[in-house]
């Protein structure tokens, strides 16, 4: 069995399943957020629920449209605390106390290996970094889900990606994901599991391999994972006490297809509007001025790659007109940040920094774009008017293509700068 | 019976053109379907009838979780959505919230906007009356057409509770 057919056969009680096959299976963490929990409360009480499965399985994160950015979305995070006091959820991420959830729910120690977790958010498979099988549902299957603690799915077939060679600098994981994704396009791994390995993988930190299983969902996806090593371990230790067991997939394990990647090659990867699939190498980029740089998201603000971006900015500024803004993808992140002199760094720069969010990366708030304006983010998606007026574009890149770029005002190569 | 005119789309229509995030505090029909695909056709409401049917390629609902994309189609008056293939999250919500959706490729290849389409659900039988052409789709899986003929996971969820309570008796 393959790493995700395991992990379903521990969740429904059977010694093995396989892939294609229709399973009901319980669940370890469901979780969602202030944009996704109002109507799945909505379902919650159509369904004559009367209380959670367990109120410490379920997470709510306030991250997509906070701090509210109007009364409508103020409402729905009060529906979303209303419902975490009623039924006493324990993993409630209160504005202050939060950050994006799919970095705060596994810094929370809410994530260990061999976990079956669904997360009303489509980025819930960042969580198979940590040897989990992690998928992205509706509110109707989270609300359903709170309520029996399973659901139903189909076993996906997996496609291996293998990457081998020897990573250069200012190479990095977000680079590694594009590339690929740009190699299988949008749909290519549609209703599969991504399992990703080799040496490059082993080397690479949490923070890049978060960033990988993250961007799964762009090639259609149902989830990224990567096999627990000591680093996962080490992730964990004083997080949490919770017993798990890492699988890894068997010898003989059935793929829909094993694909090699040699990165040795690979330079810094720059998606063009409006797919995270349509993929140039940046020395095949021409100067394309950009009006507003973003570092941030689920994908993209960790403190790995906040300390990327910063070393490109020390003691210079930003290119005049540009807005460079920068999110902290948690509170925690924030102040390491404050410690580290980051925040010096990008606000002498030219920066400004906002409070862990969502915000630009849904075209929510805290930075949307303006008519025809082009905009180059470290985030997960550009679509045609996700970040704001339907004619801006948005160009996908790693944080320290982000920082290079603010400086020059145009897409750049930070081997350059 | 369905019956209705086509709308035809491409491939990889993403949640975002069909309700983007900013109408996405809400999440009732009445509210979302008056901007449904709004930033992939700006006429689709003003043209849209009670019972048409959207046609489109591959990767139909790509994107975000966002629950709010079907119910912003279903409240527009669609009666189903026939693609060549679905992004798994939408697939689940759709028929979660009781939208009917196909696959399939040749019927889908072969319809043209504005064309007229019968379809029986409980036959899996496309009719394209303007191209006099039928087709046929393979049926779901047990478990899913069980949530189908429910009309959607909230009775199949009532059910699946009641079960549970009678096996902790």
């Amino acid at each position: 069995m393959t790493i995700s057919e395991k992990i379903f056969a521990a969740h429904c009680g059977r010694d093995s399943v396989k892939a294609g096959e229709l399973v009901y299976a319980n669940l370890d963490l469901v979780m969602g957020t202030d944009v996704t929990v109002p109507l799945s409360v909505s379902v919650f009480n159509q369904i004559g629920a009367e209380k959670v499965f367990d109120n410490k399985k379920i997470a709510l994160v306030n991250d997509h449209f906070v701090p509210a950015k109007d009364i409508q979305a103020a409402g729905l995070s009060k529906t979303m605390r209303e419902f975490a006091i009623k039924y006493d959820i324990q993993n409630y991420f209160e504005v202050g106390r939060s950050g994006i959830c799919h970095c705060i729910v596994p810094d929370s120690g809410l994530v260990v290996p061999g976990d079956l977790i669904i997360g009303a958010d489509s980025h819930t498979c960042t969580y198979g970094a940590l040897g989990a099988f992690a998928t992205g549902v509706g509110s109707t299957d989270m609300a359903t889900s709170w309520a029996l603690g399973e659901n139903w799915f189909k076993v996906p077939p997996t496609i291996k990606i293998i990457y081998k060679g020897t990573l250069q600098p200012f190479v990095s994981g977000k680079d590694i994901i594009l590339h690929t994704i740009g190699k299988l396009g949008v749909e290519g791994a549609l209703y599969c599991a991504l399992e990703f390995e080799g040496d490059i993988i082993d080397e690479l930190s949490l923070a890049d391999r978060f960033t990988i299983c993250n961007m799964a969902i762009e090639a259609g996806a149902k989830s990224g994972i990567i096999k627990a090593d000591k680093k996962v371990l080490d992730f964990l230790e004083g997080k949490t006490n919770r017993k798990f067991t890492s699988y890894s997939s068997d010898a003989d394990a059935k793929f829909l297809d094993v694909i090699e990647i040699d990165v040795t090659n690979l330079e810094p990867q720059i998606a063009f509007p409006y797919l995270p699939s349509n993929v140039k190498p940046i020395s095949e980029v021409e100067q394309i001025k950009v009006d507003q740089v973003v570092i941030g998201s689920c994908t993209n603000g960790r403190m790995e790659d906040f300390r990327a971006a910063a070393k490109i900015l020390e003691g210079k500024e930003i290119a005049p007109y540009v807005r460079l803004i920068v999110i902290p993808a948690t509170q925690e992140i924030y102040l390491q940040m404050m410690f580290e002199g980051l925040l010096n760094t990008f606000i002498h720069a030219g920066g400004t920094i906002s409070p862990p969010t969502c915000g630009p990366c849904i075209g929510g708030h805290m930075g949307i774009l303006g008519e025809n304006e082009v905009g180059l983010y470290t985030t997960n998606r550009n679509f045609k008017g996700r970040n704001g007026h339907l004619s801006s574009k948005v160009f996908l890149c790693s944080p320290v293509v982000a920082s290079a770029s603010a400086l020059k005002g145009f897409i750049t190569d930070p081997r350059e700068v | 019976m369905i019956k209705g005119n086509v709308h035809k789309y491409g491939d990889n229509i993403d949640t975002d053109v069909i309700i983007p995030a900013r109408y996405c505090t809400a999440f009732t029909e009445k509210e979302l379907a008056p901007h449904a695909l709004e930033d992939l056709d700006a006429n689709f409401v003003k043209n849209v009838r009670k019972g048409d049917i959207i046609v489109a390629g591959r990767n139909f609902g790509c994107g975000s979780s966002r629950e709010n994309a079907p119910i912003a189609i279903k409240g527009a008056g669609v009666s189903c959505v026939v693609a060549k293939s679905f992004a798994r999250i939408f697939y689940r919500n759709s028929i979660n919230i009781g939208l009917p959706i196909l696959e399939i490729d040749a019927a889908v290849d072969e319809a043209e906007n504005g064309d007229e389409l019968e379809i029986d659900l409980t036959k899996g039988n496309i009719k394209n009356i303007s191209k006099n052409k039928t087709y046929h789709v393979p049926p779901f899986p047990e478990m899913i057409q069980e949530i189908i003929n429910l009309g959607g996971m909230v009775e199949f969820a009532k059910r699946r509770i009641e079960q549970k309570k009678l096996q902790q008796v």
